[in-house]
């Protein structure tokens, strides 16, 4: 007998999640924010938010080193406050069009200066290694941050998948780009495909993360899907998103946003209270779901972990 | 039609231009500003200021094309509702984003060029607000209130420039308000242009030596 409406809606609701391990980061009335749906939607429109949000594959990980013990940011808000220009430059509009993105089947293809040239399907990519479950800072050159539960390994484990040759010194990522599905895309103001990199010594740190997930379950494709960087002590926009390709070379690559505007967002775009964006100050940020502002910490607060790998730089003129 | 008779379509249209802000607490209290109010009612206000600016502009012109001279009757009003929600903005960024820290405005005034030109669009209206009364259209005399007036036209202009260097890449909607004010001053020039030309035309027939 078919389910009728209701049930059907219920179980959208409610859905059973055996493998979840979510109530572990985060109390759920921290993201489920039910006042803010349930208040300004219709039912219809509440259940198919919700099965968005909730009815996503879930992805189980053990948790990894280095997690934060700040409070992660209410799910709504990592998924509907977004920069992802492809989408569209307003914050809204990633959570509203990237709905059409194609995440399966997917793959990176690996070029440049590596053994291994070729293309490595996602499944396989994420067999590589044991997922694992981070809570990161994540600070937005815009003076914004919100802490998330990231779920990956280290990035360094697919490139050592890779093979690398020594002559490489920096690797470049680059998103997907497809005006089919990101037709707003057009309108960003930005050359696409986006492109960013690290220095090889960057990419090799154990923070810097190749993700898959968030808050337990696969990334949505606002924040990423299927396969993101996370480099929590960098401006976010370094992190980039939905990567379908990694190429080791030997000279500093272009990056968006340096080529957009190398006067305002550097190659290193380490996150620094001390050097102001021209025009807007860096020593502070607001926190999503704070209304007082926060210091904002030296690398985003990871020195222990990458401050050596910039002695001796000068990080003024390395912004 | 008298404007006697016509005179109670100022209530419904100060209401109308309450909606905004009206909105706006409305969905403070339903908690729907998103994930960061402070910057939403940074933007609307911005928004409505540059648009209450833009409608108030384009009074003059439309008083001379749709023929309804009546329409002046609602000029002072849409003028103080633009400082209205240029003070709204300007307070929002005073309290919320800058919590009073009077070293950190002054260093972001001076610093950067964008926080200048918004200063200076709304530093530019404080004087229209001011004398926006009949007693001071008085003791100004018509000429030099006019004069004074003409302000509104470094408002509208430092607006969209602070607006356009806001925006990291996406330049439309600047450029969209750009053209607006762009049209609504090139109307005035136009039609400078056009009346003395009308009362000297003897002048204009004279063959250039």
């Amino acid at each position: 007998m078919p389910p009728d409406r209701s049930s059907i809606i219920e179980d959208m609701l409610v859905r059973k999640s055996p493998d979840i391990r979510y109530s572990e980061v985060t109390p759920k009335s921290a993201y489920l924010n039910r006042r803010r749906f349930l208040s300004t939607l219709p039912l219809a429109g509440a259940a198919l938010l919700s099965s968005r949000a909730y009815g996503a594959v879930k992805l189980s990980a053990v948790k990894g080193p280095y997690s934060t013990t700040e409070k992660p940011t209410p799910f709504i808000d990592v998924t509907t406050y977004n920069n992802f220009y492809e989408f569209g430059t307003g914050k809204e509009d990633p959570s509203k069009n990237a709905g059409k993105l194609k995440t399966s089947p997917w793959s990176i293809t690996v070029e440049g200066g590596a053994t291994k040239k070729q293309v490595f399907d996602l499944d396989a990519i994420m067999k590589m290694a044991p997922l694992e479950e981070r809570i990161y800072r994540h600070r937005c050159v815009e003076a914004w941050s919100i802490v998330v539960p990231w779920i990956g390994f280290p990035l360094n484990v697919l490139i050592k998948a890779a093979e690398p040759n020594p002559k490489a010194k920096f690797v470049a990522f680059e998103s997907l780009y497809d005006t089919k599905q990101m037709p707003a895309a057009r309108w960003a103001g930005i050359p696409f495909p986006y492109i960013e990199a690290l220095r090889m010594d960057e990419a090799m740190n154990p923070l810097a993360l190749l993700c898959f997930g968030m808050y337990g379950q696969v990334l949505p494709n606002q924040d990423g899907a299927p396969v993101r960087l996370v480099v929590p002590w960098k401006y976010g926009f370094k992190s980039i998103k939905s990567i379908v390709k990694i190429k080791f070379v030997d000279r500093e690559p272009p990056t968006t946003w340096n080529l957009a505007n190398a006067h305002e967002y550097g190659f290193y775009s380490n996150v620094n209270p001390t050097v102001d964006h021209p025009r807007w100050s860096q020593a502070s940020e607001r926190r999503l779901g704070e209304f007082l502002k926060r210091k904002t910490l030296m690398f985003n607060g990871y020195g222990d972990q990458v401050a050596s790998l910039y002695t001796g730089m000068d990080l003024r003129k390395n912004y | 039609m008298t404007w006697k008779r016509l005179r109670w379509i100022k209530i419904p249209v100060f209401l109308l231009c309450l909606v905004p802000v009206a909105l706006l607490i409305w969905k403070g209290f339903q908690q729907d500003l998103g994930a960061n109010p402070i910057e939403f009612i940074t933007h609307a206000t911005g928004d409505w200021t540059i648009r209450f600016l833009c409608i108030t502009l384009a009074v003059t012109p439309l008083r001379r094309l749709l023929g309804l001279p009546d329409l002046i009757r609602f000029r002072r009003m849409l003028g103080l509702f633009a400082f209205f929600y240029g003070c709204l903005h300007f307070m929002t960024y005073l309290w919320l984003d800058k919590f009073f820290d009077l070293s950190e405005i002054v260093k972001d005034v001076w610093k950067r060029p964008f926080i200048t030109a918004g200063f200076l669009g709304f530093v530019a209206m404080i004087p229209l607000a001011i004398t926006s009364t009949t007693g001071w259209i008085r003791r100004l005399g018509g000429r030099r209130w006019n004069l004074l007036h003409r302000l509104i036209y470094v408002s509208a202009c430092a607006g969209v420039i602070h607006y356009y260097w806001l925006v990291k890449s996406d330049v439309r909607l600047p450029l969209l308000y750009a053209s607006i004010v762009g049209v609504l001053l090139a109307y005035r020039v136009i039609a400078a242009q056009i009346k003395p030309a009308r009362v000297r035309p003897a002048r204009d027939l004279t063959p250039a030596s």
